[in-house]
């Protein structure tokens, strides 16, 4: 191999190594393998029948099949094949990008099934109940009262029994530990109510509770299905974006074989072919060929670096240009990837764990309200001494604060919000997340892929000549690295009638065409020009020359994310102070800062971001971390609260709070006014649910309650706190201009980013 | 009063093949993909019944 030279085993394309797919596919009964892609551009009825029309028509393929809400394809395919049948490139041909998406392990989700199954149980229950109960209430003669009561009981028992037990086993797991939790008082008020009431069935007494007891348990378990499905449908969304990091890498073999290897298994030492557009895999050192590396995921550096013989590389780099022979230095656990999440660990335990509002709600509730049943049951015994009233009078009390209101109180709104962030391109892993959002008041943006799009931008475009920016375009065009890019995409219109005799792209160096007797080159200026004297040089300018002649000049930055300026007005305007804090070099960190008016911290090493995060936190601040590269991923987790464009490394994905899908950085700001807004109404909604038993409760001591009471005042409460929670919703059409689009955009963005 | 004894377990039944048919719908994956149901009834293949 020649020292620019592109190795002929090595292919330009990155194009999805059936290895990989083999690696990433699961066996599945009937001799089957399993694979599933995310197709991001599936939309309507007619995209379902092309993509599985071709699949099925590959050889081996046992059948494919399409899921449209979450854009994803199942293929099964036979296990004695050699290699997988080409799906991606198949669905390329027909229109369709597609990447490989995890197959999970747990194929369905197991606990949202359960609740599902349970709600539709409590809520068959709860209605056929509910029309006993009515007629009983309507003045039912003693023998139908006391058949409708039995009838009652025996659908509320295996009701209880089997819908009962999310509720029953998480108290159970609160009480081992000497703790307690909101589903203590739901577990107790839920069953003393049903045995109370068999007594009470069983002795022809008037009053039963077996409606209040499912019905609760159904009101409970809707708030409890919310809760989980907008966790889920976060994960699963973030899970399908496409993964950032390497899976696999091809190694060369003593015997000069090559094998595709996972991840796991390279160990230091190994010779491994990268090829333009690969990722590297684990820490290792070049030892042939040139290139130029995107570091900008893991140091924040926006300027492509070269890579030569005995260059170090960091996993997760991306190599633009050219094939490189790399020997392995670390193996996977020792990467800076697996540093990174040490540190990560590090920051977490560091953090001061964050109570849920709904948990510090109920720990102060239980015990209030179970000595409030207690001192009941001794008051009546102290003044009536008749054992049967008084905890009929307790049980009664026990019910009416059963906390239905406050169990829905904080999921329903968060849902709502969740939803409302959904539909603008954010997902939310969870409701805690949204609560800590809402109390930041310091915001630390890092700079590249977060505050800037990442990619480069030519600078004064029109200020160029024209026809040297379609010459340069041309070229540019045959090239992946990001500044032809940038090139390409602005002369784009008028390329296409340039045509070269020869075009070569020299890694590290250039591009380089032959049109004629003359040799155009387009690349660093030392080497494009016989003679460099007198140039304005800096890394970030390339220059276009006709055998060794200047013939223009071409300056790039990085530009500003749609939205980024007005974002940090909106934010400052808030009262919300905002760093900038890079691991990118002063002049560029600076020149952006200045320009948002913002302070900033440039040169940071990931440890130091962390350090920067947690020193302010001890200061005070609950800071909110906006980060994408790997770098960002110890600061996101210290952070009191963290977000991350999907762009951003797999890890750092995972640990943010939010991730947001859209290019515009607007959903910071808003994602912290609806935290906001969320939380108000979180807290009207928890003061009208203590003002209901301010009510309620002194009724329920003095015994005047029954079971039509009970309900009236339970069913009441509950809507009156999901009324409120839905307000929320009605707040959107200001937000209007925002949400347009938003359908396009999490499509887009869930293509690959490579 | 003696119409009970036909007219509650017919209600009752009722209810519960409707939750039977849920629960069974639900665990044979018919929830999966909403979307995807509603557009596939547009794009059926007109295969002719076999004879």
């Amino acid at each position: 191999m020649s020292c620019c030279g592109t190795g002929s085993e090595l292919s330009m394309l990155a194009a999805t190594d059936p290895r990989e797919i083999l690696l990433a596919s699961r066996p599945i009964a009937g001799n089957l393998r399993q694979t599933d892609l995310s197709v991001p551009d599936v939309h309507c009825g007619a995209c379902i029948h092309t993509v599985e029309k071709a699949l099925s028509g590959l050889e081996g393929v046992n059948s494919a099949r399409v899921n449209l809400s979450t854009k994803r394809v199942t293929i099964k395919w036979r296990a004695d094949l050699d290699t997988p049948p080409e799906f991606i490139e198949t669905l390329r041909n027909a229109g369709y990008e597609a990447h490989l998406f995890e197959v999970d392990h747990e194929a369905k989700d197991a606990t949202l099934s359960e609740l599902i199954r349970a709600l539709a149980v409590s809520g068959f229950a709860a209605s056929n109940i509910m029309l006993f109960s009515v007629s009983v209430w309507s003045g039912a003669e003693p023998a139908t009262r006391d058949l409708f009561h039995g009838l009652s009981a025996l659908i509320a028992l295996p009701t209880l029994l089997y819908a009962g037990r999310p509720f029953f086993r998480s108290a159970w797991q609160a009480l081992r530990h000497g703790r307690t939790n909101m589903d203590v008082p739901i577990s107790l008020g839920v069953s003393l109510a049903f045995g109370m009431s068999l007594y009470e069935t069983a002795t022809h007494g008037p009053h039963a509770y077996f409606d209040a007891s499912v019905s609760l348990l159904f009101f409970l378990l809707i708030g409890r299905t919310l809760d989980h499905m907008m966790r889920e449908r976060a994960r699963v969304a973030v899970k399908g974006l496409a993964r950032l990091a390497a899976r696999g890498a091809l190694v060369q073999q003593a015997d000069g074989s090559q094998t595709y290897l996972p991840v796991e298994e390279i160990k230091p030492g190994m010779t491994i072919l990268l090829a333009a557009g690969e990722r590297v895999p684990v820490d290792a050192v070049v030892t042939q060929g040139l290139s130029e590396l995107d570091v900008s995921l893991v140091t924040g550096e926006s300027v492509p670096q070269p890579a030569q013989p005995g260059a170090d590389l960091r996993a997760g780099t991306l190599n633009l240009t050219g094939p490189l022979m790399i020997t392995a230095s670390a193996a996977a656990n020792g990467s800076f990837l697996a540093e990174m999440l040490r540190m990560m660990e590090a920051a977490e335990q560091g953090r001061s764990a964050y109570r849920r509002i709904a948990d510090r709600a109920s720990s102060l509730y239980a015990p209030v309200v179970h000595l409030t049943a207690l001192l009941t049951l001794i008051g009546w015994m102290f003044v009536e001494g008749d054992w049967h009233h008084a905890i009929t009078i307790a049980v009664a009390v026990l019910i009416i604060t059963c906390p239905c209101a406050l169990g829905l109180a904080v999921p329903m709104v968060q849902v709502v919000a969740a939803r409302r962030l959904f539909e603008a391109g954010i997902m939310i892993k969870d409701g805690g997340a949204l609560e800590r959002l809402a109390e930041v008041d310091t915001i630390v943006f890092d700079k590249t892929g977060t505050l800037t799009q990442g990619n480069p931008r030519l600078v004064d475009a029109d200020k160029i000549d024209p026809a040297m920016l379609n010459l340069a375009g041309a070229i540019a065009a045959h090239s992946r690295h990001p500044f032809s890019r940038a090139l390409a995409s602005v002369a784009r219109a008028a390329t296409s009638s340039i045509t070269f005799d020869v075009i070569a792209e020299i890694p590290g160096c250039g591009m380089e065409a032959r049109m004629g007797s003359n040799m155009l080159r387009l690349g660093r200026p030392e080497w494009a020009l016989d003679c460099v004297a007198g140039a304005d040089i800096n890394a970030s300018s390339v220059v276009l020359s006709r055998d060794g002649k200047r013939l223009a000049d071409f300056r790039f930055e990085d530009s500003l994310r749609a939205g980024a300026a007005d974002s940090v007005t909106e934010l400052k305007r808030d009262g919300v102070a905002i760093e900038v804090v890079s691991g990118d070099r002063e002049a560029p960190v600076h020149a952006l800062a200045a320009s948002l008016g913002v302070s900033a911290f440039a040169g940071v090493l990931p440890g130091g971001k962390a350090e920067h995060v947690a020193d302010l936190a001890k200061a005070g601040k609950k800071v909110l971390m906006v980060g994408d590269g790997l770098n960002d991923t110890p600061a996101l987790m210290a952070a009191h609260a963290s977000m991350a464009p999907a762009t951003a490394a797999d890890v750092g994905r995972n640990a943010a709070d939010l991730v947001f899908l859209r290019d515009n950085l607007e959903a910071v700001p808003l994602a912290i006014a609806v935290s906001r807004e969320a939380q108000k109404l979180v807290r009207q909604n928890l003061a009208l649910a203590v003002g209901y038993n301010f009510i309620a409760v002194p009724i329920a001591i003095l015994g005047y309650v029954t079971p039509l009471v009970a309900a009236i005042a339970m069913s009441g409460s509950s809507i009156v706190v999901v009324a409120n929670a839905l307000r929320l919703r009605g707040r959107r059409v200001s937000d209007a201009k925002r949400d347009t689009d938003t359908k396009n955009s999490i499509a887009m963005r869930m293509e690959p980013a490579e | 009063m003696t119409d009970y004894f036909y007219l509650i377990p017919i209600a009752i039944g009722l209810g519960l093949c409707g939750l039977a048919a849920f629960l069974w719908s639900f665990s044979s994956n018919q929830y999966d993909d909403l979307q995807g149901a509603a557009e596939r009834i547009l794009h059926q293949d007109d295969t002719p019944l076999s004879h």
